[in-house]
Formats: C-alpha cells, sequence, structure tokens
C-alpha cells in the first residue's frame, strides 16, 4: 500500500526524464484518450440518469406518502361515530401506517383559500376528512373500497395519486441501473488501458530490457508507463467530462419535474459529481496499467 | 567483487560453459579472450547477472545471484558497468542523455553530474555528437558512447565487451588508457576480446591477468601472447 502511495505521489512529482525514456506510442496514447474521453462522456449520463431518477423517485414518494383521503359523508349525529369507525378499519387494514381525522381547524384551514377565514365549519354540512399514511408495501385499494363500501357506504376513498407507486419502484430501479452502468463503465475503460498498456509494454520490449542493463528497478520501469497512461486517461477523462456536461447544460429544460426526459440533468451541489469523474479514471488507468505492467515485468529477467 | 565457483551455463543447445571457477578481486584486471561463440558474452552475461548459471555458485558482491530477487540484481548493476558488445541504446534519446541514462535511472542528482557528463563526453571524444542520436552515430562513436554511459555512475567494477572492436588503433589505445586509467583507481576491470594486439599493448602499463574460453573451460593464458 505504501508502495502504490508513494508511485501515486510521483505521478505529480513529475519526474520529466523519467518519462522520456519511453518513447511516445501514437497508437496507444490516441487509444487510451480516446477510450477515457467516451467513457467519461458515457459516465456523465449514467450519472445525470442516476440523479435524476433518484430525485424523481423521492419527489413521487414524498407525493404519494400523505396523499390518500378518506372522505365520509354522513347527517351531523352519527358523524362521530362513522369516523371512528372508519378510523378503527383503516387501523385493520394490512398496509395502512398511519389513519388521523382531521381536527375541525385543520379543515377550515383547507377551506380558507376558497371561503375566507369566517367560514363555520362546524355548522355546515362539511364532510370529515381522514388523512391515510401508507406503509412501505402499500395497502390493497380495491379491497379496502369495497369493505368500506359494505360498512360506511358514505365513505369515499381518494387516492388518486397511487398510480405513481410502480412508477415509483420503475425510478429507483433506474437509479440502481444507473449505478450499475457507471460500474461497468469503469471497469471497461480498467479493460481497454490495461489492454492499450500491454500493447504498449510489447512494442517497448527493448527500451524495458535497456533500462534493466543499466539497473532500473521495476517500479522505475513500471512509473514510465504509470505516468503516461495516468495522465492520459485524466487528461481524456476531463475532455469527455466536459463534453458531457455541455451535452446536459444545453438539453431542452421544462420544469415538469415528472418528466424523465427534461428533469435529466443536475440540480445544486449535483453538479459536482461529474467532477469525480476524471480523478476516478485516472485512478483506473494507474491501477491498470500498474498492474499490467508488474506482470509483464515479472516475467522478464 | 565477482566470485564463480564451478560455473557452469548450459541452453537448449547444449553446455557452452563448464565447471568455471574465478575471483575478481577488488582492483583487478582481466582480459577474456577466446575464439567467437566461444560464449565471452554469455560469461560476461553471467557476472552482472543477465543469466543465471545452470549449475555452481556466483556470487556478485557476497551474494549469491540465485538468492537476489531483481530489485536486487538493479542495485548490483548500478555498481557493474558494462559495455555491451551490442551497445544497447535508446534510439530515441540523443547520445548525451543516453549516457546519463543510469543517472537518471538511480535517481541520483542530475546538475551534480551534468559536469562528470561533460568531462565524460570529452574524454571518449563524443563532446561534438552529444545531440546526435544513436542510429547516427558510427560504430566507434557507439562503442565510446556505450563506454561513457557503463562509467557514468563511478562503478565498482567495469565489464567490457569487445569495447574496441569497431575503432581505429589511436583511439583503441585511448579507450585502453582509460580504463587502465581506472585500475589504477581501484576498480576492478574485465575486458572481453578476441583482439591479442590489445592485450599485448596493454601489458607494459598493467598488471593483468589474461583468462581464455577454450573446449568450454576457462584457462590461464598468458606465455604465448
Ligand atoms: N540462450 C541461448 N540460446 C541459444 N544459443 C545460445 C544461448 N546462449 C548462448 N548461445 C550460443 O552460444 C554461443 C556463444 O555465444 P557468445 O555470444 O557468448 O560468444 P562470444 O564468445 O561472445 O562470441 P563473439 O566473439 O562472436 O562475440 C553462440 O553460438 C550462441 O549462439
Ligand atoms: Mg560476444
Amino acid at each position: 500500500m505504501k508502495d502504490y502511495l508513494a508511485a501515486f505521489l510521483d505521478l505529480f512529482g513529475g519526474d520529466s526524464q523519467a518519462d522520456r525514456v519511453v518513447p511516445p506510442t501514437g497508437f496507444t496514447a490516441r487509444l487510451t484518450l480516446f477510450t477515457a474521453g467516451a467513457m467519461a462522456f458515457l459516465a456523465v449520463f449514467a450519472l445525470a440518469l442516476s440523479l435524476a431518477s433518484g430525485r424523481l423517485a423521492s419527489n413521487w414518494r414524498d407525493a404519494l406518502a400523505g396523499s390518500a383521503t378518506l372522505r365520509i359523508s354522513a347527517p351531523a349525529e352519527q358523524m362521530a361515530a362513522q369516523t371512528e369507525r372508519a378510523l378503527r378499519i383503516l387501523s385493520e387494514t394490512p398496509g395502512v401506517a398511519e389513519a388521523r381525522a382531521l381536527s375541525p381547524e385543520e379543515q377550515r384551514a383547507l377551506l380558507e383559500p376558497w371561503f375566507g377565514p369566517d367560514l363555520p365549519v362546524e355548522s355546515l354540512p362539511v364532510p370529515q376528512l381522514i388523512e391515510v399514511r401508507e406503509s412501505g408495501q402499500g395497502y390493497d385499494g380495491d379491497g379496502l373500497r369495497l369493505r368500506l363500501q359494505a360498512e360506511l357506504p358514505g365513505a369515499v376513498l381518494d387516492d388518486h395519486t397511487r398510480w405513481r407507486r410502480p412508477l415509483v419502484q420503475a425510478a429507483g430501479r433506474l437509479k440502481i441501473l444507473g449505478w450499475a452502468a457507471i460500474l461497468l463503465i469503469f471497469g471497461a475503460m480498467g479493460a481497454m488501458i490495461t489492454l492499450a498498456a500491454n500493447a504498449a509494454l510489447a512494442a517497448n520490449a527493448q527500451v524495458i530490457q535497456v533500462l534493466r542493463l543499466i539497473g532500473a528497478t521495476d517500479a522505475y520501469i513500471a512509473g514510465a508507463f504509470v505516468r503516461r497512461f495516468t495522465l492520459r486517461a485524466l487528461a481524456g477523462a476531463a475532455l469527455g467530462m466536459v463534453v458531457g456536461l455541455l451535452a446536459i447544460l444545453f438539453l431542452p429544460s421544462a420544469s415538469a419535474e415528472a418528466s424523465i426526459l427534461t428533469g435529466l440533468g443536475f440540480q445544486g451541489l449535483h453538479w459536482f459529481w461529474p467532477l469525480l469523474v476524471p480523478p476516478l479514471a485516472g485512478l483506473v488507468a494507474f491501477f491498470a496499467t500498474r498492474w499490467a505492467a508488474m506482470r509483464v515485468l515479472g516475467g522478464l529477467r | 567483487m565477482i566470485e564463480l565457483e564451478n560455473v557452469a551455463y548450459s541452453y537448449g543447445g547444449g553446455e557452452l560453459l563448464t565447471d568455471m571457477s574465478l575471483r575478481l578481486p577488488p582492483g583487478s584486471f582481466h582480459f577474456l579472450t577466446g575464439p567467437s561463440g566461444a560464449g565471452k558474452t554469455t560469461f560476461l552475461k553471467l557476472c552482472y547477472g543477465a543469466l543465471v548459471p545452470t549449475a555452481g555458485h556466483l556470487r556478485m558482491f557476497d551474494k549469491d545471484v540465485r538468492e537476489i530477487d531483481r530489485d536486487g540484481i538493479a542495485m548490483a548493476r548500478r555498481r557493474i558497468g558494462v559495455v555491451h558488445q551490442d551497445c544497447q541504446f535508446l534510439d530515441h534519446l540523443p547520445v548525451a542523455e543516453n549516457i546519463a541514462l543510469p543517472l537518471a535511472v538511480s535517481g541520483q542528482d542530475k546538475l551534480e553530474a551534468q559536469a562528470d557528463l561533460k568531462e565524460l563526453l570529452n574524454w571518449v571524444g563524443l563532446s561534438s555528437r552529444a545531440n546526435a542520436y544513436p542510429p547516427e552515430l558510427s560504430g566507434g562513436e557507439r562503442q565510446r558512447a556505450a563506454l561513457a554511459r557503463a562509467l557514468i555512475l563511478s562503478p565498482d567494477v567495469v565489464l567490457a565487451d569487445e569495447p574496441t572492436g569497431n575503432v581505429d588503433w589511436d583511439m583503441s589505445q585511448r579507450l585502453l588508457r582509460l580504463l587502465v586509467e581506472l585500475n589504477k583507481m581501484g576498480k576492478t576491470i574485465m575486458i572481453a576480446t578476441h583482439d591479442l594486439s590489445l592485450i599485448r599493448a596493454a601489458k607494459p602499463h598493467v598488471q593483468a591477468r589474461v583468462l581464455r574460453i577454450s573446449n568450454r573451460r576457462l584457462q590461464l593464458a598468458g606465455a604465448d601472447l
């Protein structure tokens, strides 16, 4: 581990002489640069997708949480009994986390925008509202409706936002897929950089041999390659990230929060997440090249 | 410095060197001769750890080569300057940088070394060729550059494989004088050559042992020179 740290710090010490001992090989350089750039570009999108679907899932979940209402219309003298009955039924329904009758003050507050502050709620035939909170799995809406119909004909279950439940699940799934895509992208980047590094090592067998003969350690030789590839991957990924961010920045934006297409993008601090892509690409290149170099050097005397 | 004890070396084609014992004490001067293909280069490769004996023991600086790990070999090579028969340069770097390469590889102070480098380039007569690339050099120039590179770390031991193979008589005498001078400073020198006139020319200036590889064995030669 200490070795890795030293080798990693070496990257920034910038021994230009050590860089020159390995002749530049145009094709592996371009391959690394292109791979890192393309992968960073894709990673930015996967990140945007993941963060956006995460945002969507949590928005929708919040909207779902307190959204179902039970409305009880009954003659004033039966109201209290029916409300109590409804609360009992709800408490017996699996999937209902909490049911709470709104107080007259809360009801008045709800009606205020329409009727003004002086509405005498108590003296009007206003239905009693019960707020229903679902638990994680949700309740069986049709079953509950049937039971209410049978026992409390005056109760109406209003759960029009429940159709979003599968969407919340889908959004959650999408978020996981986004993270999986990011992992795969970095994995593929590592694999390609390993291939490029192997090609460079093979092309420079003669150079490695000469360095060996004059007393270069494996760490020195590997370092020359590792520095090259890490810096290239860093540069390529930075370029890919910038292009990716620009592409997202210029995506047509609409504030319709429910739309996955227009919601794709970064918000607030999330704009900093893509900045992690280039250093991560550098890290991947560092380990991929070091691994490839140590393996090749270990096979030579 | 370097010690061989019943060393043998075989490869796919059979045994090339057999039962060789030799000590290179500090400050000694050896010539190694033998017909082409006898195994002089192979012998030197054994001495700097590029090959491992297939039998017997070879000690570099008091350690058996088989027990030295790869980093250890690298460290040992910094104390052994080698002039390779085929020179072995990095063709994409200018001559001066090639000569300075052992400094870079061993992480030595570059500024301090610049003076050494200039002096060394002067010594081998390559000052005007410092910025040329190895493929542009003549055979003799390459050999002088190889010698300069072998000496830049001021090694304890210098192993030279046909160092005068491609240079004219005057230059070969200069290179020889340089090696003799290094020996006087206490360095251990071994020169593999098939050029007997070089050995004769050295005789008046240095106390040298002449070894010959013949019939896969190491023999002391001398009287017949
Ligand atoms: N690993 C190996 N595989 C195949 N052949 C080998 C191997 N090692 C040595 N040889 C052979 O051993 C012989 C000796 O080679 P070496 O280079 O040591 O001779 P040399 O005395 O230096 O000759 P020269 O004077 O021409 O430089 C050569 O024929 C070479 O091909
Ligand atoms: Mg030879």
